[in-house]
């Protein structure tokens, strides 16, 4: 007995020790270069010091040598998944400095790629999402269903990821003439895909488990760290940027935004399912109206910015992106900075896991949805 | 609150500032010295309630170094622009507004890790992206003969 008794105060003590451990930067469930310093006691989290600058490109810096369209290029390397929006902040940017506006045309079919590519940002995740979990069907279901999307991307864009489609004052190339049929066909498959996400994950018991009261992050932090997007809009912050500062098309169709007040990881993991069904209403409203006309308008040669400083607000997949541009008049911008909704949202992450076990940090971090070149830039 | 009422608003509350009623939103100038009493302001009282910083920017405006913040208020739904310089452009240094928004601890950070502006009574200031002894980048007197490329 006194022996047994030992062990277990040996163990006790072990398990009250506090130690530090590196998560990443190559650990899988941080999709990327992303290191955590994570302090343990036993498996309890007390601390998440995020590391970033692993995959700093410096883009901002970049900006500052090239012309506005070059830029494009540019915003797709940052959050690769919302590719459309990133260009889409930039083209108004400079759209709006100029006093430039452009006809419907453009507008809807701006608008119907984003929604086109926050579906596949929202699959992939959520594909990913169930694979962090160790449920690694979701993975199969959700890349079958995106790769669909990419493939109609790379008709009428030429690329799958890096599309640089939205340039300043149009779009690059018209859409494909298959653009529609394929876009409706798609949304009549999907609708009845989309059902199975729900029946395959939502329900699972030990998914509940798992994501049911973790990670709360309140409606007051949320505003307080900046945290917008679907894991924004789960804490109940009403942070929509398509509704409250409508862009492009967005004034034109009806949609809802979701909003979720019960401020943890399942509440974030419901708000990007049903916002998928939202996009879907989107696109529906829109596709079949694409008025007819050019799909560019006539720009200069070189664009000069007025003298001036301008910023820009999309809503991306994963939250609001911003682009400040200061101008000095030249054809190249003066600075550029780019506010990306993952650099503010990770650094939630410490208040959101403190006293959560382990493997519960893997699914917080997860429903957050970062993209790390978007954090590092 | 529509921009001119804001623009009145500010002006009285503020007599010290400048007031503009800008491209977009309104923009309002600070001196230094005073910006963590005006941030604090800004957030609290019921009129501004500007509660989300949505974004900061330290920008080099060559004769002096600057930083702009973003703000929105939740509550009311109004946007405004707040801008501080600093006329020493060797050692910027700046009154930190974390405190006042968490999320400027990290945007703070990235500032000073690629401008060099440091942050008075910032809890935790250290690089961000790069590593110690780089330089600082984006000012515009940055010169790296090995890792760019003139055009």
């Amino acid at each position: 007995m006194s022996e047994i008794r030992e062990v277990i105060v040996k163990t006790d003590r072990l398990a009250t020790d506090k130690y530090q451990v590196n998560m990443g930067p190559q650990h899988p469930s941080t999709h990327g270069v992303l290191r955590l310093l994570v302090t343990l006691e036993g498996e309890k989290v007390l601390n998440v010091q995020p590391h970033t600058g692993y995959i700093h490109s410096g883009i901002e810096k970049m900006c500052e040598a090239i012309t506005y369209p070059q830029i494009i290029h540019l915003t797709d390397r940052m959050d690769y998944l919302s590719a459309h929006m990133n260009n889409e902040a930039v083209a108004l940017c400079v759209e709006n400095a100029l006093q430039v506006e452009v006809p419907d045309r453009i507008k809807y079919i701006r608008t119907i790629m984003d929604e086109l590519s926050r579906l596949a940002s929202h699959q992939l995740w959520w594909c990913v999402f169930g694979m962090d979990l160790g449920a690694l069907t979701t993975f199969f279901y959700g890349l079958r269903d995106r790769e669909l999307i990419l493939d109609i991307f790379e008709e009428t864009c030429g690329a799958r990821m890096t599309v640089s489609y939205n340039t300043p004052g149009g779009l690059m190339f018209d859409i494909h003439p298959n653009f529609q049929k394929r876009v409706k066909d798609y949304i009549k498959y999907f609708k009845k895909k989309l059902p199975e996400y729900d029946e395959l994950l939502s329900g699972n018991v030990i998914l509940r488990e798992r994501t049911d009261g973790v990670g709360y992050l309140s409606l007051k932090e949320a505003i307080d760290f900046g945290v917008t997007g679907p894991s924004g809009r789960a804490s109940g912050f009403s942070c929509d940027v398509r509704k409250h500062l409508p862009y492009s098309a967005y004034p034109f169709v009806k949609f809802d935004e979701i909003l979720d007040h019960r401020c943890d990881t399942f509440a974030r993991y419901e708000v990007r399912i049903k916002e998928m069904y939202e996009s879907i209403s989107i696109i529906e409203q829109l596709i079949d109206n694409i008025p007819e006309g050019d799909y560019a308008v006539k720009m200069k040669g070189v664009l000069k910015l007025p003298e001036g400083e301008f910023y820009q607000r999309v809503e991306s997949a994963r939250g609001e992106f911003g682009v400040f541009i200061v101008s000095d008049g030249k054809k190249n911008p003066y600075r550029v900075k780019f506010r990306s909704p993952g650099f503010s949202n990770l650094f939630a992450l410490n208040s959101m896991s403190k006293g959560h076990k382990i493997a519960d940090l893997v699914a917080i971090m997860s429903t957050l949805d970062l993209i790390i070149p978007d954090i590092d830039r | 609150m529509t921009n001119e009422q804001l623009i009145s608003q500010l002006t009285e509350r503020f007599p010290g500032a400048i007031v503009v009623p800008g491209k977009q939103y309104v923009e309002m100038t600070v001196e230094a010295g005073s910006l963590h009493g005006i941030a604090a302001i800004l957030k609290e009282e019921h009129d501004f309630a500007f509660d989300f910083l949505i974004c900061l920017t330290g920008v080099d405006y060559a004769e002096n170094m600057a930083v702009v913040y973003h703000l929105e208020s939740i509550l009311h739904r109004h946007m405004m622009v707040l801008k501080v310089r600093t006329d020493d452009r060797v050692n910027p240094a700046l009154d930190t507004v974390s405190d006042v928004w968490i999320t400027a601890k990290y945007h703070e950070r990235e500032a000073y890790d690629l401008l060099g502006i440091i942050f008075n009574n910032h809890t935790d200031l250290r690089r961000l992206f790069l590593e110690d002894g780089w330089g600082f980048p984006l000012r515009k007197d940055y010169v790296d003969e090995v890792r760019i490329v003139e055009r």
